[in-house]
């Protein structure tokens, strides 16, 4: 894999919560590539959120080296990290991705108040450069919903829908990366691979890059490739206590 | 923007509407009141100062300043000593002075003290914003057993024009030896003012001339006059209490007051009014001090009531800030949301307030006029009010910091994920 090619690139990765002694996390080496879609699985309480959390530079390693989309997420102040964050990563969490208190659409929109580029990515990407809601309704489209329902309230869609909604909102204006937080943890099987494969639709028409971390071994077969966290994790100890965490 | 920091503050505050509504009414209430009680104290400050009004300077036999003004005005306590008939007449002739009303005190009717004066004391005495004293019913006392009573004695007592009354010796409510063989009759019904005159029943300095004239020494003689023999006698008074005096030009006031208190014939004390009202006031000005204490820790109490519903939103808003923070928005535009919230919820807060503070006043300004003569105007914020709304708008989003600074902190120990 050549530098050039490294979406992620992750060296010596430590990280344990201040509060607690114990280290969580210790990652010798993890490379994504551009493009790729990596399934992380991991039992609950293994760190897979927190790796995550590390990747979107909301958490700061105590020691090692994450880059992300050839960013090293250390030399960044905190308001770079949420600005890099806003400009380049999407992020899907298991649940209560969504204002409860704003329709679908404007759930949607506030990706694009908070980052101009991916603001103008939509509008260049569009004939009619005044139609940011019609590039939405498409990946809406894509992801098998109307735009009746996009105009909802967030509080009134079923929970399949809200988490088709936040997909549309990490993918509007094409991030490099997509990072999913066992998003379909609270849907049925049925329900389950119906939306990964609208997912990967989505995902594709920008060749997004996908960092997925799930416990469900049965989402598995959808991706490039698949690593179990303990195995590249080399913290030591799992207590109990951090389980909880 | 479609939907930037404001919409996003507005519709999440519309979601959590009922724990706002709940702090806004708290908090204008809390506004209310204090507006309320600042416009009270401020109001009945320059009430108790214009208890006399157009009136230059006030007259007594040599005693203090405050105790002059207590007897003449407020009918507290009694003069030491009563000046002469006749100084009042050389008074009244000085070419400075437009009029000079005589104030003979030292009786009463079941406790309302009475004023023996000339029929002018309603030409001439003025109260409040220049208010002369006007007529519920009847007409000023004309014959000598005549007699007008002020607003509350009329209400207390229960009192129609006609009504005989007996007059008693001394201020004192019980025990005075009564004036019995010459009733008076109540001719005329003053207004209500607000006033001490209110309280004041009022005759003609011949009347209390009269129903002294078979007494010795504070107690009726064994000699009886009675009431028809007594009109036959010329009844001239010898002694009475006080002057109020208005001048022709206010340039004369200080010139007359070191003439008066010069005086040769007998001591005399000349002060004015205004000058020993606001000296009255500040020594009994601790009532004032503490309404705005009370009303100081009430919005104290208010804004802390703000702080802690802020506060207690803060679990409930997790889940908003996580995912805020996840599609990227500054930890300083989450702090932002706050203080836009609590800008709103003071805004509301204010206008809801003042509102209420003019309602409340509107409700109650005709029944202090009504009953208590309290002509108080619909007050217009003053600059003073002004400036306390506006520390209060400010204080509210310092505070509002600290929740938004809270919120930002829990959200870095969250991560993106909220586990509730």
């Amino acid at each position: 894999m050549k530098h050039n090619d490294v979406a992620i690139n992750i060296e010596n990765l430590r990280f344990g919560w201040p509060a607690q002694n114990h280290e969580l996390l210790n990652i010798p080496s993890l490379q994504v590539a551009y493009g790729e879609h990596l399934f992380i699985q991991g039992a609950s309480g293994s760190g897979k959120s927190t790796l995550l959390n590390l990747m979107a530079g909301v958490l700061t390693p105590y020691d090692g080296q994450i880059k992300v989309l050839g960013q090293d997420l250390k030399s960044l102040s905190s308001g770079q990290k949420d600005r890099f964050r806003a400009d380049h990563i999407g992020i899907v969490f298991q649940q209560f991705n969504l204002l409860p208190y704003l329709n679908g659409l404007q759930n949607i929109e506030l990706a694009l108040n908070i980052s101009k580029k991916r603001r103008q990515h939509v509008q260049s990407a569009t004939p009619n450069k005044q139609c940011v809601e019609a590039r939405i309704f498409a990946l809406l489209d894509s992801l098998g919903l109307n735009a009746k329902t996009a105009l909802q309230a967030a509080s009134q869609l079923s929970i399949g829908q809200q988490q088709r909604i936040a997909v549309a909102r990490a993918l509007i204006g094409s991030p490099e990366l997509l990072i999913a937080d066992e998003p379909t943890s609270a849907l049925d099987s049925d329900s389950r691979d119906r939306f990964m494969t609208q997912l990967f639709n989505a995902a594709e028409q920008s060749k997004t890059t996908i960092v997925f971390v799930s416990h469900d071994q049965g989402l598995k077969h959808h991706f490039h490739r698949q690593i179990n966290l303990a195995e590249i994790n080399q913290a030591c100890s799992n207590t109990d206590e951090e389980r909880q965490r | 923007m479609k939907t930037g920091l404001l919409t996003i503050a507005f519709k999440s505050a519309l979601n959590r509407k009922t724990n706002l509504v709940l702090a806004i009414v708290s908090i204008a209430l809390s506004i209310t009141l204090i507006l309320s009680v600042d416009t009270v104290r401020k109001q009945t400050k320059e009430r108790f100062l214009n208890t006399v009004s157009q009136t230059d300077l006030i007259v007594g036999a040599r005693s203090g300043p405050i105790n002059l003004l207590l007897y003449s005005v407020f009918h507290i306590g009694n003069a030491t000593n009563n000046m002469r008939y006749s100084s009042y007449q050389a008074i009244q002739n000085f070419k400075e002075v437009e009029w000079a009303v005589p104030l003979s005190l030292g009786d009463s009717h079941k406790g309302f003290r009475v004023i023996g004066t000339e029929p002018t004391f309603y030409k001439h005495l003025r109260y409040g914003n220049a208010q002369s004293l006007a007529f519920n019913q009847g007409a000023p006392f004309n014959d000598l057993y005549d007699a007008v009573i002020g607003a509350n004695v009329a209400k207390k007592l229960n009192y129609q024009l006609g009504q005989k009354m007996v007059l008693s010796h001394g201020t004192s409510e019980i025990g005075s030896p009564k004036h019995g063989n010459k009733p008076f009759v109540v001719t005329g019904i003053l207004a209500p003012t607000g006033t001490p005159i209110d309280n004041s029943v009022q005759v003609s300095l011949q009347a209390i001339e009269a129903i002294h004239i078979d007494w010795r020494g504070g107690i009726q003689s064994p000699l009886k006059i009675t009431a028809q023999q007594t009109r036959k006698i010329k009844l001239q008074p010898k002694e009475i209490t006080a002057i109020m005096i208005g001048l022709k030009k206010p340039i004369y006031t200080f010139k007359m007051q070191r003439t008066l208190n010069q005086w040769q014939s007998e001591p005399l004390l000349a002060i004015l009014p205004g000058a020993t009202l606001a000296q009255l006031w500040q020594s009994i000005s601790l009532f004032e001090k503490v309404l705005l204490a009370i009303a100081a820790m009430v919005f104290v109490s208010a804004l802390f009531g703000m702080l802690i519903t802020l506060l207690s939103t803060l679990n409930e808003r997790r889940r908003e800030v996580a995912v805020l923070r996840a599609i990227g928005m500054h930890s300083w535009d989450i702090i932002k949301l706050f203080a836009i919230e609590t800008a709103l919820i003071m805004t509301f807060a204010i206008g809801l307030g003042v509102l209420s503070l003019y309602g409340l006043l509107a409700m109650i300004l005709p029944i202090l006029a009504n009953t208590y003569g309290l002509h108080l105007s619909l007050p217009v914020l003053d600059s003073q009010q002004i400036l306390l709304l506006a520390a209060a708008f400010g204080i509210a989003l310092l505070l509002s910091l600290l929740p938004g600074w809270l919120a930002y902190r829990q959200s870095l120990a969250d991560g993106l994920t909220v586990k509730i």
